[in-house]
Protein backbone atom coordinates (compact mmCIF):
# COMPACT_ATOMS: atom_id res chain seq x y z
CA UNK A 1 0.00 0.00 0.00
CA UNK A 2 1.37 3.37 -0.90
CA UNK A 3 0.77 6.72 0.80
CA UNK A 4 -2.24 7.59 -1.35
CA UNK A 5 -3.92 4.28 -0.63
CA UNK A 6 -3.59 5.04 3.05
CA UNK A 7 -5.12 8.47 2.54
CA UNK A 8 -8.12 6.96 0.78
CA UNK A 9 -8.47 4.13 3.28
CA UNK A 10 -8.37 6.37 6.33
CA UNK A 11 -10.52 9.13 4.84
CA UNK A 12 -13.85 8.06 6.41
CA UNK A 13 -12.35 7.97 9.90
CA UNK A 14 -10.40 11.19 9.51
CA UNK A 15 -13.30 13.08 7.95
CA UNK A 16 -15.50 12.16 10.85
CA UNK A 17 -12.76 13.20 13.26
CA UNK A 18 -12.37 16.49 11.36
CA UNK A 19 -15.96 17.30 12.23
CA UNK A 20 -15.22 16.66 15.89
CA UNK A 21 -12.16 18.90 15.78
CA UNK A 22 -14.09 21.66 14.03
CA UNK A 23 -17.01 21.43 16.46
CA UNK A 24 -14.65 21.42 19.40
CA UNK A 25 -12.60 24.38 18.19
CA UNK A 26 -15.62 26.41 17.07
CA UNK A 27 -17.38 25.87 20.40
CA UNK A 28 -14.22 26.80 22.29
CA UNK A 29 -13.64 29.94 20.21
CA UNK A 30 -17.19 31.21 20.54
CA UNK A 31 -16.91 30.95 24.33
CA UNK A 32 -13.37 32.35 24.21
CA UNK A 33 -14.49 35.43 22.27
CA UNK A 34 -17.21 36.25 24.80
CA UNK A 35 -14.97 35.55 27.78
CA UNK A 36 -12.02 37.33 26.16
CA UNK A 37 -14.21 40.36 25.48
CA UNK A 38 -15.16 40.54 29.14
CA UNK A 39 -11.57 40.16 30.29
CA UNK A 40 -10.45 42.82 27.80
CA UNK A 41 -13.14 45.20 29.07
CA UNK A 42 -11.98 44.52 32.62
CA UNK A 43 -8.35 45.15 31.71
CA UNK A 44 -9.30 48.56 30.23
CA UNK A 45 -11.63 49.43 33.11
CA UNK A 46 -11.07 52.46 35.29
CA UNK A 47 -11.74 50.26 38.32
CA UNK A 48 -8.38 49.05 39.60
CA UNK A 49 -9.70 45.80 41.11
CA UNK A 50 -11.12 44.72 37.75
CA UNK A 51 -7.82 45.45 36.05
CA UNK A 52 -5.96 43.38 38.64
CA UNK A 53 -8.32 40.44 38.20
CA UNK A 54 -7.86 40.61 34.42
CA UNK A 55 -4.08 40.87 34.70
CA UNK A 56 -3.99 37.96 37.16
CA UNK A 57 -6.20 35.78 34.97
CA UNK A 58 -4.19 36.51 31.83
CA UNK A 59 -0.92 35.95 33.68
CA UNK A 60 -1.92 32.57 35.09
CA UNK A 61 -3.45 31.25 31.87
CA UNK A 62 -0.57 32.36 29.68
CA UNK A 63 1.96 31.17 32.24
CA UNK A 64 0.78 27.56 32.44
CA UNK A 65 0.77 24.84 29.75
CA UNK A 66 -2.47 24.17 27.92
CA UNK A 67 -2.12 20.44 28.48
CA UNK A 68 -1.97 21.03 32.25
CA UNK A 69 -5.07 23.23 32.02
CA UNK A 70 -6.92 20.51 30.13
CA UNK A 71 -5.94 17.86 32.68
CA UNK A 72 -6.81 20.06 35.65
CA UNK A 73 -10.23 20.73 34.20
CA UNK A 74 -10.90 17.14 33.14
CA UNK A 75 -9.55 15.28 36.16
CA UNK A 76 -10.15 18.02 38.70
CA UNK A 77 -13.59 19.23 37.83
CA UNK A 78 -14.94 15.82 36.93
CA UNK A 79 -14.53 14.86 40.60
CA UNK A 80 -17.32 17.29 41.43
CA UNK A 81 -19.19 17.55 38.18
CA UNK A 82 -19.29 14.84 35.59
CA UNK A 83 -17.93 16.63 32.58
CA UNK A 84 -17.88 14.95 29.19
CA UNK A 85 -14.50 14.93 27.48
CA UNK A 86 -15.93 17.18 24.76
CA UNK A 87 -17.02 19.87 27.20
CA UNK A 88 -13.94 19.56 29.38
CA UNK A 89 -11.82 20.02 26.28
CA UNK A 90 -13.94 22.82 24.86
CA UNK A 91 -13.99 24.74 28.13
CA UNK A 92 -10.25 24.30 28.69
CA UNK A 93 -9.53 25.51 25.15
CA UNK A 94 -11.98 28.38 25.62
CA UNK A 95 -10.40 29.59 28.85
CA UNK A 96 -6.92 29.23 27.40
CA UNK A 97 -7.73 31.16 24.23
CA UNK A 98 -9.74 33.81 26.05
CA UNK A 99 -6.58 35.05 27.79
CA UNK A 100 -4.83 35.56 24.46
CA UNK A 101 -7.92 37.00 22.80
CA UNK A 102 -8.37 39.45 25.69
CA UNK A 103 -4.87 40.76 25.06
CA UNK A 104 -5.52 41.00 21.32
CA UNK A 105 -8.74 42.95 21.87
CA UNK A 106 -7.12 45.26 24.43
CA UNK A 107 -4.18 46.10 22.19
CA UNK A 108 -6.58 46.60 19.27
CA UNK A 109 -8.52 49.23 21.18
CA UNK A 110 -5.34 50.85 22.43
CA UNK A 111 -4.08 51.14 18.86
CA UNK A 112 -6.90 53.58 18.02
CA UNK A 113 -5.36 57.06 18.23
CA UNK A 114 -6.58 59.10 21.19
CA UNK A 115 -7.18 62.06 18.88
CA UNK A 116 -9.97 60.21 17.05
CA UNK A 117 -11.77 59.65 20.32
CA UNK A 118 -11.37 63.34 21.12
CA UNK A 119 -12.57 64.36 17.66
CA UNK A 120 -15.69 62.26 18.05
CA UNK A 121 -16.42 63.48 21.57
CA UNK A 122 -15.84 67.08 20.42
CA UNK A 123 -18.67 66.67 17.94
CA UNK A 124 -20.95 65.83 20.86
CA UNK A 125 -20.95 62.08 20.27
CA UNK A 126 -21.55 60.18 23.51
CA UNK A 127 -19.07 57.68 24.89
CA UNK A 128 -21.23 54.82 23.63
CA UNK A 129 -21.79 56.27 20.15
CA UNK A 130 -18.07 56.97 19.87
CA UNK A 131 -17.37 53.38 20.80
CA UNK A 132 -19.83 52.07 18.22
CA UNK A 133 -18.99 54.35 15.34
CA UNK A 134 -15.30 55.09 15.79
CA UNK A 135 -13.38 53.04 18.33
CA UNK A 136 -14.87 49.59 17.77
CA UNK A 137 -14.73 49.61 13.95
CA UNK A 138 -11.12 50.81 13.99
CA UNK A 139 -10.12 48.39 16.74
CA UNK A 140 -11.73 45.56 14.75
CA UNK A 141 -9.50 46.33 11.77
CA UNK A 142 -6.43 46.12 13.98
CA UNK A 143 -7.65 43.02 15.79
CA UNK A 144 -8.71 40.89 12.85
CA UNK A 145 -5.35 39.73 11.44
CA UNK A 146 -4.01 38.88 14.91
CA UNK A 147 -7.25 37.18 15.85
CA UNK A 148 -6.96 35.12 12.66
CA UNK A 149 -3.61 33.72 13.70
CA UNK A 150 -4.92 33.03 17.20
CA UNK A 151 -7.75 30.99 15.61
CA UNK A 152 -5.18 29.04 13.63
CA UNK A 153 -3.23 28.29 16.79
CA UNK A 154 -6.48 27.22 18.46
CA UNK A 155 -7.23 24.70 15.71
CA UNK A 156 -3.84 23.09 16.13
CA UNK A 157 -3.89 23.28 19.94
CA UNK A 158 -7.19 21.41 19.97
CA UNK A 159 -5.10 18.28 19.22
CA UNK A 160 -4.10 18.23 22.89
CA UNK A 161 -7.63 17.24 23.80
CA UNK A 162 -6.69 13.82 22.41
CA UNK A 163 -5.01 13.19 25.74
CA UNK A 164 -8.31 13.17 27.62
CA UNK A 165 -9.66 10.59 25.21
CA UNK A 166 -11.57 12.72 22.73
CA UNK A 167 -11.61 10.99 19.36
CA UNK A 168 -10.82 14.11 17.38
CA UNK A 169 -8.30 14.33 14.55
CA UNK A 170 -5.13 13.75 16.49
CA UNK A 171 -6.52 10.90 18.62
CA UNK A 172 -7.70 9.25 15.43
CA UNK A 173 -4.18 9.39 14.00
CA UNK A 174 -2.80 7.89 17.22
CA UNK A 175 -5.29 5.05 17.06
CA UNK A 176 -4.51 4.40 13.41
CA UNK A 177 -0.77 4.59 14.03
CA UNK A 178 -1.12 1.85 16.62
CA UNK A 179 -3.43 -0.39 14.64
CA UNK A 180 -1.64 -0.15 11.28
CA UNK A 181 1.95 0.01 12.59
CA UNK A 182 2.40 3.00 10.25
CA UNK A 183 3.01 5.90 12.64
CA UNK A 184 4.96 8.02 10.13
CA UNK A 185 2.27 7.73 7.46
CA UNK A 186 -0.61 8.41 9.86
CA UNK A 187 0.98 11.47 11.45
CA UNK A 188 1.76 12.83 8.00
CA UNK A 189 -1.80 12.30 6.89
CA UNK A 190 -3.27 13.95 9.98
CA UNK A 191 -0.94 16.90 9.41
CA UNK A 192 -2.46 17.32 5.96
CA UNK A 193 -5.90 17.56 7.52
CA UNK A 194 -4.78 20.28 9.91
CA UNK A 195 -3.03 22.06 7.06
CA UNK A 196 -6.22 22.01 4.99
CA UNK A 197 -8.29 23.46 7.83
CA UNK A 198 -5.71 26.18 8.46
CA UNK A 199 -5.53 27.11 4.77
CA UNK A 200 -9.30 27.48 4.52
CA UNK A 201 -9.33 29.55 7.72
CA UNK A 202 -6.52 31.78 6.44
CA UNK A 203 -8.40 32.35 3.21
CA UNK A 204 -11.56 33.35 5.06
CA UNK A 205 -9.70 35.75 7.37
CA UNK A 206 -7.85 37.34 4.45
CA UNK A 207 -11.10 37.89 2.61
CA UNK A 208 -12.70 39.54 5.62
CA UNK A 209 -9.61 41.68 6.13
CA UNK A 210 -9.72 42.78 2.51
CA UNK A 211 -13.34 43.78 2.81
CA UNK A 212 -12.66 45.86 5.91
CA UNK A 213 -9.68 47.69 4.46
CA UNK A 214 -11.44 49.69 1.75
CA UNK A 215 -10.06 52.88 3.28
CA UNK A 216 -6.47 51.82 2.61
CA UNK A 217 -6.88 51.11 -1.08
CA UNK B 1 -24.36 84.07 9.02
CA UNK B 2 -27.48 84.89 10.97
CA UNK B 3 -25.81 86.35 13.99
CA UNK B 4 -28.80 88.47 14.97
CA UNK B 5 -31.21 85.57 15.14
CA UNK B 6 -28.93 83.22 17.02
CA UNK B 7 -28.26 85.88 19.62
CA UNK B 8 -31.97 86.11 20.31
CA UNK B 9 -32.82 82.45 20.25
CA UNK B 10 -29.86 80.65 21.73
CA UNK B 11 -29.36 82.42 25.02
CA UNK B 12 -26.21 84.02 26.17
CA UNK B 13 -27.99 87.36 26.07
CA UNK B 14 -27.09 90.45 24.13
CA UNK B 15 -23.90 92.04 25.37
CA UNK B 16 -22.86 88.97 27.29
CA UNK B 17 -19.75 87.23 25.98
CA UNK B 18 -20.25 83.97 24.10
CA UNK B 19 -17.37 82.36 25.95
CA UNK B 20 -16.59 83.49 29.45
CA UNK B 21 -13.73 81.98 31.43
CA UNK B 22 -12.98 83.07 34.97
CA UNK B 23 -10.07 82.15 37.19
CA UNK B 24 -9.18 79.02 35.25
CA UNK B 25 -6.72 76.80 37.05
CA UNK B 26 -5.55 73.66 35.31
CA UNK B 27 -3.06 71.19 36.69
CA UNK B 28 -1.61 68.04 35.21
CA UNK B 29 -0.91 66.12 38.39
CA UNK B 30 1.12 68.54 40.47
CA UNK B 31 2.16 70.74 37.55
CA UNK B 32 0.18 73.94 37.14
CA UNK B 33 -0.48 74.68 33.47
CA UNK B 34 -3.02 77.50 33.73
CA UNK B 35 -2.89 79.76 36.73
CA UNK B 36 -6.02 81.86 37.08
CA UNK B 37 -6.78 82.75 33.46
CA UNK B 38 -9.72 85.01 32.54
CA UNK B 39 -10.99 85.21 28.99
CA UNK B 40 -14.07 86.72 27.36
CA UNK B 41 -14.89 86.17 23.72
CA UNK B 42 -17.78 88.04 22.14
CA UNK B 43 -20.03 86.71 19.45
CA UNK B 44 -18.46 87.21 16.04
CA UNK B 45 -15.05 87.92 17.48
CA UNK B 46 -11.86 86.31 16.18
CA UNK B 47 -9.35 85.81 18.97
CA UNK B 48 -5.87 84.50 18.27
CA UNK B 49 -3.78 82.95 21.02
CA UNK B 50 -0.04 83.13 20.54
CA UNK B 51 2.94 82.47 22.75
CA UNK B 52 5.87 80.17 23.31
CA UNK B 53 5.19 76.44 23.37
CA UNK B 54 4.33 75.12 26.79
CA UNK B 55 2.58 78.37 27.70
CA UNK B 56 -0.78 76.62 27.98
CA UNK B 57 -2.48 77.88 24.80
CA UNK B 58 -3.75 74.51 23.61
CA UNK B 59 -4.73 73.51 27.13
CA UNK B 60 -6.81 76.67 27.52
CA UNK B 61 -8.57 75.92 24.24
CA UNK B 62 -9.23 72.31 25.24
CA UNK B 63 -10.77 73.46 28.52
CA UNK B 64 -13.49 75.34 26.63
CA UNK B 65 -15.13 72.14 25.33
CA UNK B 66 -14.23 70.04 28.33
CA UNK B 67 -11.50 67.92 26.73
CA UNK B 68 -9.48 69.04 29.75
CA UNK B 69 -11.01 69.38 33.16
CA UNK B 70 -10.25 72.47 35.18
CA UNK B 71 -9.43 72.35 38.87
CA UNK B 72 -10.77 75.81 39.68
CA UNK B 73 -12.65 78.61 37.96
CA UNK B 74 -15.71 78.63 35.72
CA UNK B 75 -16.46 78.37 32.02
CA UNK B 76 -19.64 79.60 30.37
CA UNK B 77 -20.44 78.97 26.72
CA UNK B 78 -23.48 80.76 25.29
CA UNK B 79 -24.77 81.37 28.78
CA UNK B 80 -24.45 77.77 29.94
CA UNK B 81 -21.96 76.79 32.58
CA UNK B 82 -19.71 73.88 31.68
CA UNK B 83 -20.11 71.01 34.11
CA UNK B 84 -18.57 67.57 33.72
CA UNK B 85 -21.70 65.52 33.23
CA UNK B 86 -21.79 63.28 30.17
CA UNK B 87 -25.13 64.48 28.76
CA UNK B 88 -24.45 68.15 29.35
CA UNK B 89 -20.95 67.85 27.90
CA UNK B 90 -22.27 66.16 24.78
CA UNK B 91 -24.83 68.92 24.34
CA UNK B 92 -22.40 71.78 24.86
CA UNK B 93 -19.75 70.13 22.66
CA UNK B 94 -22.23 69.83 19.81
CA UNK B 95 -22.35 73.64 19.81
CA UNK B 96 -18.57 74.09 19.81
CA UNK B 97 -16.59 73.17 16.71
CA UNK B 98 -13.06 71.95 17.19
CA UNK B 99 -10.25 71.59 14.67
CA UNK B 100 -7.11 69.72 15.69
CA UNK B 101 -3.49 69.93 14.72
CA UNK B 102 -3.55 66.27 13.63
CA UNK B 103 -6.85 66.65 11.65
CA UNK B 104 -8.26 63.52 13.33
CA UNK B 105 -10.55 62.51 10.50
CA UNK B 106 -12.11 59.07 10.94
CA UNK B 107 -9.96 56.97 8.60
CA UNK B 108 -12.53 54.20 8.11
CA UNK B 109 -15.16 56.57 6.78
CA UNK B 110 -15.44 58.37 3.48
CA UNK B 111 -15.10 62.14 3.60
CA UNK B 112 -18.85 62.61 3.29
CA UNK B 113 -19.53 60.18 6.15
CA UNK B 114 -17.01 61.98 8.34
CA UNK B 115 -19.19 65.06 7.91
CA UNK B 116 -22.63 63.43 8.21
CA UNK B 117 -22.02 61.11 11.19
CA UNK B 118 -22.48 63.55 14.03
CA UNK B 119 -25.19 65.49 12.18
CA UNK B 120 -27.24 62.29 12.21
CA UNK B 121 -26.12 60.77 15.51
CA UNK B 122 -26.04 63.95 17.59
CA UNK B 123 -28.39 66.43 15.93
CA UNK B 124 -30.75 63.76 14.62
CA UNK B 125 -30.80 65.19 11.12
CA UNK B 126 -32.22 62.88 8.47
CA UNK B 127 -29.59 61.29 6.25
CA UNK B 128 -30.51 63.25 3.16
CA UNK B 129 -30.44 66.59 4.94
CA UNK B 130 -27.08 65.75 6.49
CA UNK B 131 -25.67 64.83 3.09
CA UNK B 132 -26.96 68.03 1.52
CA UNK B 133 -25.35 70.08 4.27
CA UNK B 134 -22.09 68.11 3.95
CA UNK B 135 -21.98 68.61 0.20
CA UNK B 136 -22.63 72.31 0.63
CA UNK B 137 -19.75 72.61 3.09
CA UNK B 138 -17.41 70.54 0.95
CA UNK B 139 -18.08 72.96 -1.88
CA UNK B 140 -17.31 75.81 0.44
CA UNK B 141 -13.91 74.41 1.37
CA UNK B 142 -13.28 73.53 -2.28
CA UNK B 143 -13.42 69.75 -1.96
CA UNK B 144 -16.76 68.81 -3.48
CA UNK B 145 -15.10 66.20 -5.70
CA UNK B 146 -13.57 64.40 -2.70
CA UNK B 147 -16.86 63.39 -1.05
CA UNK B 148 -16.32 59.69 -1.69
CA UNK B 149 -12.58 59.62 -1.02
CA UNK B 150 -11.06 58.21 2.15
CA UNK B 151 -9.04 60.59 4.35
CA UNK B 152 -5.80 58.65 3.82
CA UNK B 153 -5.95 59.52 0.13
CA UNK B 154 -6.05 63.27 0.77
CA UNK B 155 -3.21 65.69 1.37
CA UNK B 156 -2.81 67.20 4.81
CA UNK B 157 -4.29 70.49 3.66
CA UNK B 158 -7.30 68.74 2.18
CA UNK B 159 -7.78 66.67 5.33
CA UNK B 160 -7.76 69.78 7.47
CA UNK B 161 -10.31 71.48 5.23
CA UNK B 162 -12.54 68.42 5.57
CA UNK B 163 -12.07 68.60 9.35
CA UNK B 164 -13.22 72.23 9.27
CA UNK B 165 -16.26 71.24 7.20
CA UNK B 166 -16.99 68.43 9.68
CA UNK B 167 -17.03 70.91 12.56
CA UNK B 168 -19.07 73.50 10.64
CA UNK B 169 -21.71 70.90 9.77
CA UNK B 170 -22.88 71.04 13.38
CA UNK B 171 -23.66 74.76 12.98
CA UNK B 172 -21.49 75.61 15.98
CA UNK B 173 -21.70 78.84 17.97
CA UNK B 174 -17.93 79.05 18.14
CA UNK B 175 -15.01 77.36 16.41
CA UNK B 176 -11.84 76.36 18.23
CA UNK B 177 -8.68 75.87 16.18
CA UNK B 178 -5.77 74.11 17.89
CA UNK B 179 -2.67 74.83 15.79
CA UNK B 180 -4.55 73.90 12.60
CA UNK B 181 -1.59 74.41 10.28
CA UNK B 182 1.30 73.17 12.43
CA UNK B 183 1.28 69.65 10.98
CA UNK B 184 1.16 70.84 7.38
CA UNK B 185 3.87 71.16 4.76
CA UNK B 186 4.52 74.86 4.16
CA UNK B 187 2.93 74.87 0.71
CA UNK B 188 -0.35 73.52 2.14
CA UNK B 189 -0.73 76.08 4.91
CA UNK B 190 -2.24 78.73 2.65
CA UNK B 191 -5.28 76.74 1.55
CA UNK B 192 -6.29 76.11 5.18
CA UNK B 193 -5.72 79.72 6.24
CA UNK B 194 -7.83 80.88 3.28
CA UNK B 195 -10.77 78.85 4.52
CA UNK B 196 -10.29 80.18 8.04
CA UNK B 197 -10.07 83.78 6.84
CA UNK B 198 -13.28 83.42 4.87
CA UNK B 199 -14.95 82.01 7.95
CA UNK B 200 -13.73 84.95 10.02
CA UNK B 201 -15.01 87.41 7.42
CA UNK B 202 -18.40 85.77 7.55
CA UNK B 203 -18.68 86.54 11.22
CA UNK B 204 -17.92 83.18 12.81
CA UNK B 205 -16.75 83.37 16.39
CA UNK B 206 -13.27 81.85 16.41
CA UNK B 207 -10.60 81.12 18.97
CA UNK B 208 -7.38 80.17 17.24
CA UNK B 209 -4.12 78.88 18.65
CA UNK B 210 -1.49 79.39 15.99
CA UNK B 211 2.05 80.32 15.16
CA UNK B 212 0.91 81.94 11.91
CA UNK B 213 1.48 85.63 12.54
CA UNK B 214 0.18 86.51 9.09
CA UNK B 215 -3.18 85.06 10.06
CA UNK B 216 -3.12 86.89 13.39
CA UNK B 217 -2.44 90.19 11.61
CA UNK B 218 -5.01 89.74 8.87
CA UNK B 219 -7.91 88.05 10.62
CA UNK B 220 -7.72 88.63 14.37
CA UNK B 221 -9.86 91.16 16.17
CA UNK B 222 -7.80 90.55 19.26
CA UNK B 223 -4.50 88.84 19.93
CA UNK B 224 -3.68 87.28 23.29
CA UNK B 225 -0.14 86.46 24.22
CA UNK B 226 0.20 83.63 26.68
CA UNK B 227 3.30 82.96 28.72
CA UNK B 228 3.99 81.44 32.09
CA UNK B 229 0.52 79.92 32.52
CA UNK B 230 -1.20 83.28 32.05
CA UNK B 231 -2.32 85.82 29.49
CA UNK B 232 0.39 88.44 29.64
CA UNK B 233 -0.56 90.72 26.77
CA UNK B 234 -3.82 91.48 25.06
CA UNK B 235 -4.94 93.87 22.37
CA UNK B 236 -5.32 94.44 18.66
CA UNK B 237 -2.85 92.64 16.41
CA UNK B 238 -0.92 95.92 15.97
CA UNK B 239 -0.66 96.53 19.69
CA UNK B 240 0.47 93.03 20.61
CA UNK B 241 2.61 92.25 17.60
CA UNK B 242 4.20 95.68 17.04
CA UNK B 243 4.27 97.36 20.42
CA UNK B 244 4.11 94.88 23.26
CA UNK B 245 4.33 96.45 26.70
CA UNK B 246 5.17 93.43 28.83
CA UNK B 247 8.66 91.99 29.17
CA UNK B 248 7.40 88.56 28.10
CA UNK B 249 5.69 90.12 25.10
CA UNK B 250 8.85 91.89 24.01
CA UNK B 251 10.90 88.74 24.49
CA UNK B 252 8.48 86.66 22.44
CA UNK B 253 8.45 89.21 19.64
CA UNK B 254 12.27 89.23 19.57
CA UNK B 255 12.20 85.45 19.24
CA UNK B 256 9.83 85.73 16.31
CA UNK B 257 11.73 88.38 14.39
CA UNK B 258 15.06 86.63 14.86
CA UNK B 259 13.85 83.58 12.96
Amino acid sequence: MNFFDYIVDTAPLFLEATQVTLRLTATALVIAMVLGGFVAAMSMSSVAVLRWIATGFIGIIRGTPLIAQIFVLYFGISEILLLQAFWAGAIALAIHNSAYIAEIIRSGFQSVPKGLNEASRSLGMSRLKTLRRVRAPLALRAILPVLGSQFIIAVKDSSLVAFIGMTELFQTSRNLAASTYQPLTMYMIVSLYYLAIVLVLTFLVNRLEYRLSAHRR
Amino acid sequence: MTTQETEQSRGGGVGEPLVRMRGIVKKFGETVVLDGVDLDVDRGEVVVLIGPSGAGKSTLLRCINGLERIQAGSIHVAGEELVYKEKHLNHIRSRIGMVFQAFNLFPHMKVIDNITMAQQDVLGRPRQEARTRATELLERVGLAEKADAYPDNLSGGQQQRVAIARALAMDPEVMLFDEPTSALDPELVGEVLDVMRTLADEGMTMIVVTHEMRFARRAADRVLLMADKQIVEEGTPEQVLENPTSERGKAFLRELTEH
